[in-house]
Formats: structure tokens, sequence, C-alpha cells
């Protein structure tokens, strides 16, 4: 079943070569585009089945030499967390598609170059998730930002210049210090070994038992790329504005998936290779992680502009991820693993929605809504349902990752749960608050009262507006998430049984004996 | 009369092996020839007839270079010409990269489709200004002098990184640079700008052969020799006074970096970019930078490797410094040329790190590393001033950046050739100039430089910023009203750019081959 891999990488590939000459028409453009991503979800599915949760730690691997001067090689595989990650981004990329299918892009523009690039940003970030050499995971994790570069600087809003540079300049720091890290890592196997290799599975026999002084630095090195990606407080600072600059099929994109590069990487590579250095530095991660979420509920609750907003709850719920990675039990684990993908589907959802308010409005500033449920009951309904699976409302699949999590952590780490525990609280209140401010009361709002009036026009609250409710198209789009949100609200069982053997096999790589035993399930 | 003949019959001879330079002599017979038919043929053959010229001595050069490499030939190389010339396994893939790289800035410095009658003045003595400057500018004529020179130039730089004793490698340094001067000053635009970068170069490259020759002077006095073995063999433990060594060094490695444009002997490099006619960079920013950098290897790694403990420190240094103003100075430019030109010296940092990157056991890993890096930057930097070459207004280049706004969106193949090149150059994967930074990361790593590496890493990601500053401007921007237009290449540009941009992605993709070819062999000591 190695194909699936293969053609997962492969079929997005072909469809922006496709889709990239078919610049003229959009229309075409649109539907093939949407034809392969479409293909790619139904391959997704098939790897899904093809993978085995009590097999190999790496499975369906496949590779060929590349560099062999360096023992570097094109090896893909997976494992339970690439798997669902892989999953996620086969799923929301025809969401994508579907939620921009009437946006305008910027002048001189063509969906064929827009939809080419979107393509091209999952196959690559496919193969970051599967790929199994630390090379070639470095050089995807910098090939990732150019794609995305592109993105948000082409098709992007007023300042997306300045977005996008930030943006490249931060991940591509953090890279090139990993790659320092790596080639670290590469010299001792090569010392070791005689000669040199970057296989992760080999690297990690290696690199475990170096001494603590090299495991932190190398520690380090790979720490701060992927704070970066993730992002952690304080290195997080270009999320906000890429995420407000993007255009919103991006913005589900940068939040929804590239991010989880960065915690995915601390899962597959900082625990396993440097066990030393993880628990030596734990708390001063954890320090980072509570103060992200804590951090980031607030300036959620402070944003005026819906997008920033998004990014800050972003923010806030990788500090959860990252409390339940460096607490060092099976059940954080599972509930961080799990966490990465619900906040996938609930934010991606909520950005979605998000960006279907925007469209209306024309504006991304919350203060230029008001009282949208009289107009739109369905999308203010599709609101308060994202914004409580955002909220980790119990029945809907982040309650449960979330509650892993603190759970999780807790018998380890006492004092930061507690802490990250008033996140939870704080999640209820800019939600609601935000809900509020666009859905409930009288109509206001410049955006909904000029768009129904016509530019320039003298806000009347009592004149009717023209605004409409959800079309058919954006049911279709939002339909899909409302099942899955629903579904593994109550039945998290299938993913947890795929996640559960290989947080195990991490947590026996750093070499901790868990508190708790993991209960069957929860 | 009799002395005189016993002396002569004493004298031998040395051997020669010819096989072994024979690209040289190539390349050096045809600058020869090229001057005379210079001389010789009437003015309206002879760019047709230069060029064949120039074109198949290179490509003879080659061949003759492959049918050496590929017999039968001693393993650690040999040393002919009585010693002075060292042909092994480094010059030749040195030889190999001056010669590919020549004959892609041959192929810029031909081209006449960019600028009607090609870059250069069709009458160098013309003042400029004049009337009769004014007519020339719009003769379609051109100085074919520049071929021989061009050709001057490479066999210097050929001598110059298989010289073996640091006399030869005065001459040879000599040879490579007088040439460069006069090449610099033969724009046919902006003469004025042409001809003071080609003063600043003359004087300042004076000064820095002057140092040269003074350090070979101490090395002499230290060592008794200037052979290169002979150096070290003499550092190699003995009450010798370390002064003479030391400042020998010191004053000799100055001149080295000084041809290398490492900061901070960078500060003609921005100004003789920006003046020189646009082939003439790319040839001086390709090919120079091998020459230069091959002839800090050798020293390096066949002189002074056993006091590299003294002299490493210094270095390391250097390195930072350069790197530091490269990325710094580089992000203030608002001139592509200038923009390149710092970015050279932020990359002559990096270069310089592969240099230094001696083990203490003696190996040098840094040195294939370092000739790869050569490599993989001449072919990027010459494609990416072949692309510089097009982008014109009325009064030629349109060198300034924000003239470059919007291009993408008249010329979108320029603009994303233009942009793999930038990305190349801030060492993004998938390019050789990843490669490139890999492989001499590594070996600095190897050789206990880790925190010089961290520090280049820091410097990469800070001169990344220019490079996407010009990316932003290209697709992001409207573009302007009166921008410039994009001329479309004529043959010879178009393979120069392909040429360099092809050979940047294959060897980012599959770097296998020339890795091997670099590390086949050391340095003969």
């Amino acid at each position: 079943m190695t194909w699936v891999l293969i053609a997962l990488l492969v079929v997005p590939l072909v469809g922006a070569l496709v889709v990239a000459f078919l610049r003229k028409d959009d229309k075409k453009a649109k539907l093939v585009a949407l034809a392969f991503s479409l293909v790619e979800l139904v391959l997704a599915v098939l790897l899904w089945t093809a993978y085995d949760p009590g097999g190999d730690r790496i499975q369906l691997a496949t590779g060929v030499d590349w560099i062999p001067a360096f023992g570097v090689r094109l090896q893909f595989g997976i494992d339970g967390i690439a798997l669902v990650m892989i999953a996620v981004i086969a799923l929301l990329i025809p969401l994508v598609i579907g939620a921009g299918w009437t946006e305008k892009l910027p002048a001189g523009r063509s969906q064929g170059g827009y939809l080419s690039l979107i393509l091209i940003q999952e196959a690559v970030t496919v193969a970051v998730f599967a790929a199994t050499d630390v090379f070639l995971f470095y050089v995807l994790f910098e090939v990732m930002l150019i794609p995305m570069y592109f993105l948000i600087g082409g098709y992007g809003g007023a300042r997306r210049q300045y977005a996008a540079v930030k943006f490249f300049l931060y991940s591509f720091l953090g890279g090139l210090i990993m790659l320092a890290s790596a080639i670290g890592a590469y010299a001792m196997a090569s010392d070791e070994l005689g000669k040199g290799t970057f296989d992760w599975a080999t690297l990690v026999t290696v690199v475990r038992d170096a001494d603590s002084t090299t495991q932190t630095w190398l520690f380090l090195g790979f720490f701060l790329a992927f704070a970066i990606k993730a992002p952690l407080v304080p290195f997080h600072t270009w999320l906000p504005d890429a995420a407000a600059e993007a255009p919103i099929g991006v913005t589900v994109i940068v939040v929804g998936i590239l991010d989880k590069v960065g915690t995915f990487g601390m899962l597959r590579y900082l625990l396993p290779m440097f066990p030393e250095a993880s628990k030596n530095l734990a708390p001063f991660v954890l320090v980072l992680a509570v103060a992200g979420v804590l951090y980031g509920s607030l300036l959620a609750t402070g944003q005026r502009d819906m997008k920033r907003f998004l990014a800050y709850v972003s923010i806030a719920h990788f500090g959860f991820i990252a409390l339940g990675i460096f607490s060092f039990t099976s059940q954080a684990g599972v509930g961080s693993v799990s966490y990465m993908l619900n906040h996938s589907i609930s934010t991606g959802m909520l950005i979605l929605v998000v960006g279907m308010v925007i469209a209306r409005g024309g504006s991304s500033l919350i203060a230029d809504y008001g009282g949208m449920s009289k107009v739109a009951p369905l999308l203010a309904g599709m609101l308060l349902l994202a914004g409580l699976t955002t909220l980790s409302l119990p029945g809907t699949n982040s309650f449960v990752s979330e509650f892993l999590v603190l759970i999780g952590s807790f018998p380890t780490q006492p004092v930061f749960t507690i802490i990250a525990t008033v996140g939870m609280v704080l999640a209820a209140l800019y939600v609601l608050w935000l809900y509020q401010r666009i859905m409930t009361g009288p109509l206001r709002g410049d955006a909904l009262v000029a768009a129904a009036a016509g530019p320039g026009a003298v806000g009347d609250p009592e004149k009717k507006t023209t605004i409409g409710d959800l079309t058919k198209r954006e049911i279709a789009v939002l339909a899909p998430l409302v099942v899955i949100v629903l579904a593994l609200g109550f039945y998290p069982q299938p993913v947890l049984d795929v996640i559960t053997p290989t947080v195990g096999a991490t947590l026996t790589e750093v070499g901790v004996t868990d508190p708790v035993t993991v209960q069957e399930g929860k | 009369m009799n002395l005189l003949v016993a002396q002569a019959q004493q004298i031998e001879a040395p051997e020669i092996d010819y096989g072994a330079i024979a690209p040289l002599l190539i390349v050096l017979g045809a600058a020869c020839i090229s001057v005379l038919l210079e001389a010789l043929l009437p003015k309206h053959q002879r760019w047709a007839v230069q060029l064949v010229l120039t074109l198949v001595a290179l490509v003879g050069a080659v061949g003759s270079l492959i049918l050496y490499a590929t017999s039968e030939r001693p393993e650690q190389g040999v040393a002919t010409l009585a010693g002075a010339i060292a042909v092994d396994s480094p010059s030749l893939f040195l030889w190999a990269t001056l010669l590919v790289l020549g004959f892609g800035s041959v192929l810029l410095i031909a081209d006449r489709s960019v600028e009607p009658g090609g870059a250069f003045v069709a009458q160098a003595a013309i003042r400029p200004g004049t009337v009769q400057d004014r007519a020339q500018a719009t003769k379609t004529g051109m100085q074919t002098e520049v071929f021989p020179l061009t050709l001057f130039a490479l066999g210097g730089m050929m001598t110059f990184v298989a010289a073996n004793d640091l006399l030869t490698m005065f001459i040879a340094l000599e040879v490579l640079s007088l040439p460069l001067y006069l090449l610099c000053g033969l724009a046919r635009r902006r003469r004025l700008l042409s001809q003071e970068a080609a003063v600043k170069y003359f004087l300042l490259g004076a000064f820095a052969s002057a140092f040269f020759l003074y350090g070979v002077a101490l090395l002499y006095g230290y060592a008794g020799s200037v052979k290169l073995s002979a150096i070290a063999t003499a550092a190699g433990g003995t009450d010798r006074s370390d002064t003479l060594l030391f400042a020998g060094f010191g004053l000799l490695v100055v001149g080295l970096l000084f041809k290398a444009a490492v900061g901070p002997f960078h500060a003609w490099t921005p100004d003789v970019y920006q003046g020189a006619p646009t082939p003439v960079t790319a040839f001086m920013a390709a090919c120079t930078k091998v020459a230069a950098f091959g002839g800090i290897l050798r020293v390096l790694t066949v002189a002074f490797e056993n006091t590299q403990w003294e002299w490493r420190g210094v270095l390391y240094g250097v390195a930072v410094v350069s790197m530091v103003i490269g990325a710094i100075l580089g992000l203030t430019q608002t001139d592509v040329k200038r923009m390149i030109a710092y970015s050279s010296v932020a990359h002559a940092g990096f270069l310089l790190i592969g240099s230094i990157a001696l083990t203490p056991e003696g190996d040098a890993p840094g040195v294939s590393a370092t000739m790869f890096y050569l490599l993989a930057y001449g072919f990027t930097t010459i494609a990416a001033f072949g692309i510089v070459s097009l982008v014109r207004n009325s009064d030629g280049e349109a060198t300034h950046l924000s003239q470059w706004a919007g291009l993408a969106k008249r010329s979108p193949i320029v603009a994303a050739t233009f942009t793999f090149l930038l990305l190349a150059l801030a060492g993004i994967p998938l390019t050789s100039g990843f490669i490139g930074k890999f492989v001499v990361f590594s070996a600095a790593i190897d050789a206990g430089l880790t925190p010089l590496v961290v520090i280049a890493l820091v410097a990469s990601a800070v001169a990344a910023f220019f490079y996407l500053r010009v990316i932003v401007l290209m697709y992001f921007s409207d573009p302007a009203p009166d921008g410039p237009t994009v001329t479309v290449p004529g043959a010879f540009t178009t393979i120069a750019i392909t040429l360099g941009a092809v050979v940047t992605l294959v060897l980012g993709l599959w770097p296998t081959f020339v890795l091997d070819w670099a590390g086949t062999g050391s340095f003969l000591s």
C-alpha cells in the first residue's frame, strides 16, 4: 500500500501543474483543483485504512537515495500522528477551495495561479508530515514557506507584503537554526557509526545517548524552529499579521495546518531525539505554553479584528497542545495529538464561518457588525457552533482533547495545569462575546447597514438589509465539518485508537514511566 | 664567454608535463593569438573572429582538461614547471569551474542583442561627455580587446589557483588583475561611473598587491623559500622568528582577502560591481571569487596548515565581520548591482568559513565544500547578472530597485527566473545555494566551528530579507508607469542565463556528482 503515500505526494503536484495551465479559465481551474483535492481526500481515507495502529513505529515506509555523500534519502513513512495530520489536510483543502469559490481575487490575479499554489502547499505539507529523513524534513520545512509566501503576498490584504516577509523571515530563521542542530546530530552520527546518515530512526538511537550539554544545544536549535512555527509566545508575532492579511482560505491553511508542523516536530523530533534535554527543559517550555494560553486568551478577548482574533485563539490553543506534550503522560500526549486534529477542524470551521461573515460585510472589524442573526440565522447558528467547539463545549470534538490534556497533565504538572485551566474560562468569554457582538441585538454596524443600502449610505438601522443567509455552496462546505465536530465529540475512539500507540511509543523513547495507566478510550 | 656556456650547460631545463598544463597553455596561447588578431584584422571582422577564437579556446581547454583528468595520472597530483604549478585534483576542479564560468561570462560579454553593439564602449579613449562620446554611444562597434583581456584574466586565474609557490602566485595575481582593471572601465553607458570604478579598483588593487608582495618577502625571509611546501616545513617546529612568519602571513592574507572581496577588505566591491559593465561584473563576481578562494584554500591548507591555531582566530573574526557587513549593509541598498555586491561580501564570509575548516588531525573537510560552494555561487551569479542586464530603460540598465516594481506582471518568466536565483543566493533548499551552505556548514561543524556556523545562519536569515524585498517588489507591487522594459535577450545571453539557472537547479536537486568530484583528492603538498 505504499503507493497510496506516494500518490498522496504526487497527486496535488500534478493538480497544481494542470491548474497552472488554466489561468485563463477561472471556472475550469476551480473545478479541476476541487477534483484533485477530492482525489487526495479519497487517498487519505485509503491511507487511514492501510495504517495498522498495532503495527510498526513507522509504516508504509518507502524511499530512494538522494545525496549518497551525506546519507540523505528521500524517505517517507507515517506514524499515527502523521496520519492524522495528513488526513486533516486532505479534508480541509477541498473545503477551502469550496469556501473561496466566489471570492474575488486582487486585480490581475487568476484563480489558476491561486489554486495552483494551494495545491503545491498541500503537497509539500503532506510531505513534511510524511518525511522520515531529518534532512528531507528540513528541506520541506523551508520549501513549505515559498508557496505560502506567495499566497499571502500575492493574494492578501492591504499590508500583505509586510505580513508575507515577516512570516517568511521568522520561519526561515527558525529553520536555519534547526539546520545547525541537524548538522550537529549528523556529525555525531558519522563519528559514532563511521558513516553519516540523516535517517530519523538511526539518528534517534545515536543522539539520545549524547551527553546532556550537547543534547541541550541541539534541542534548542530544533525547539526554536518549532516554537516559531507552532507558535509559542514570545515567538508568535508573525501569526496575527499573517492570519489577518492572508485571504480567508489561506488563513485556514496557516492556522489550521502549517502551525501543526511545529507541534508535530516536537513530538517526532524533540522528544525522541533529545529525551534528556526534553525532560530538563520541560519547565521552561511549560512556562511558555501556559503563558501562551493566558496571553492568547486575553489578547483574543481584546481584538477588534476578527482575523487577528482567530490568530490569538490559536496561540492560546497551542499553549494547551505544548502543555500536553511536555507533561510526559500518555493521556496528555494523546490529548495533545487529538487537540492538533481537533484544532484544525474547529478553528478551520470558525475561520471559514468568519470568512462567510466577512464576505457579506466586506470588513473584518467586529465593530462593523451587529444583530446579524436577524438576517442570517443559519450563519449565526454556524458561528455559534464553531465558537462552542472552539471553547471546547462537552459534546464537541475539542472537549475530548482539552479534557485529556488537562487530566493528563495534572498528575505531573499540577501548577501549570491549574493555571492553564483559566484559559478555558477565558475561552468562553472571548467566543461568546464575539458571537454576542456580531450576531445578537438590533441590526447595526457600518458593514451590514452600508452593504444593504449601497456604498456611502448613511446608516439607517430600520432599513431592510439585503444580506442573505448561507447559500447552498456554503452549507455544503460547512456540513462535513458539523458532522465531524459532533461525531468526534461523542465517539472519538477511531481517532484515539490511531494516536495512542504512537504516543505510547514516543513516551517510551523519552523513557518516562507513565504515572497514570491509560484507560482505553477516554 | 666560455664560462657562460659552461654555466648554461649546468642549467637543466625543467621537466614540463604538457598534458597537465594543456588547459592553461591553450587559454594563454589563445590570448596571445587574440592580441595579434586585434592588431591585424580589419575592424569589422574582429568581433566574430575573436568570439569564435575565445569560445573554441575555452571548449578546447575543457576538452584537454577532461582528457587529462580521465587519463592515468598520479593520484596526489603533479608539480610541474620546476614545481611552480601544482596540478592536483583541486586544481583540476577549480580549472574546470573557471573555464565553464568563463564560458558563461564570455557569452554575456559577446552579447550584442540587449544593447546594440554590446555593453562595451566603441572607443575607450574618447572622453566621456563630449560630442564624439555621444556619437559613439549610438555606434554599433565595440572594443573587441575585451576578448583577449578576458582570456588573459582567465589564464591568470587558472595559474593563481594552481600556483605552488608564492612568486608564481603573485605573477598570476597581476595577470588576472590588470585585465580586470581595464575591463571595468569599458562600459558603453555611464562611462564616468565606469572609469571611476576602474580607477578605484586599480588603486586599491595595487595596494593589495603591494601587501601581498611584502608578505611574500617576509615569508621568504622566514623560510628561505617561496615554495608553499617549504614554508610548511619551516613552520613545523623551528626556532625561526615567529614575527616574520605571522607578519608575512598577515600581509599575504590581506592581499588575498582583498581579491576575494571579504569584508572588511570589501570597500571596492559595491562601487566596482556597480560601475563595471554588467557582463564584466558577472565575470568578476563568479570567476575572481573562484580564483581568490582557490588561492586562499591552497595557501591555508598547504603552507599554513600546521600553524592554524595561531591564525584561525583572526580569520574567524574576519569571516564574522564579512558576513555581518554583507548582510546588514545589503539591507540598505537601493541598487540591484550594489545589493548583489554586498551579497557577495556575505557569501565571501561563508566561503571563508569553509576555507578555515581544518581539523586538528590535519584533514580539510572544508576544501571540497568550499569548491562546491564556489561552483554553485558562480553559476547563480552569472545568471543573476545576466538578468540584471536585461531590465533597461532609455539610458541603459535600470538598476535602481524602485524600477523593478511590478516586473512580474510585465515579464513573468524573467521575474520567476530572477526569483529562483535570489532564493538560491538566500540558500533556500532545492537550490544549489542551499547545498553549498549545507556542505560548508557541515565541514565547519566537523572542524569545531559551531559558534561561527550559528552566526552564519543568523546572517543568512538577515540577508534573506533583502533578497525577499526584491521578490516583494517584483511580485506584489504595482509597476511604475514609466518603468523599464525587459529586453528580449539574444541567443548568447539566453544561453548564459539558462546555463546558470539550470545548473543552480540541478545542483540543488542532484548534487552528488559534483560533490563526489570535488571530494576526490586533496592539495599536493
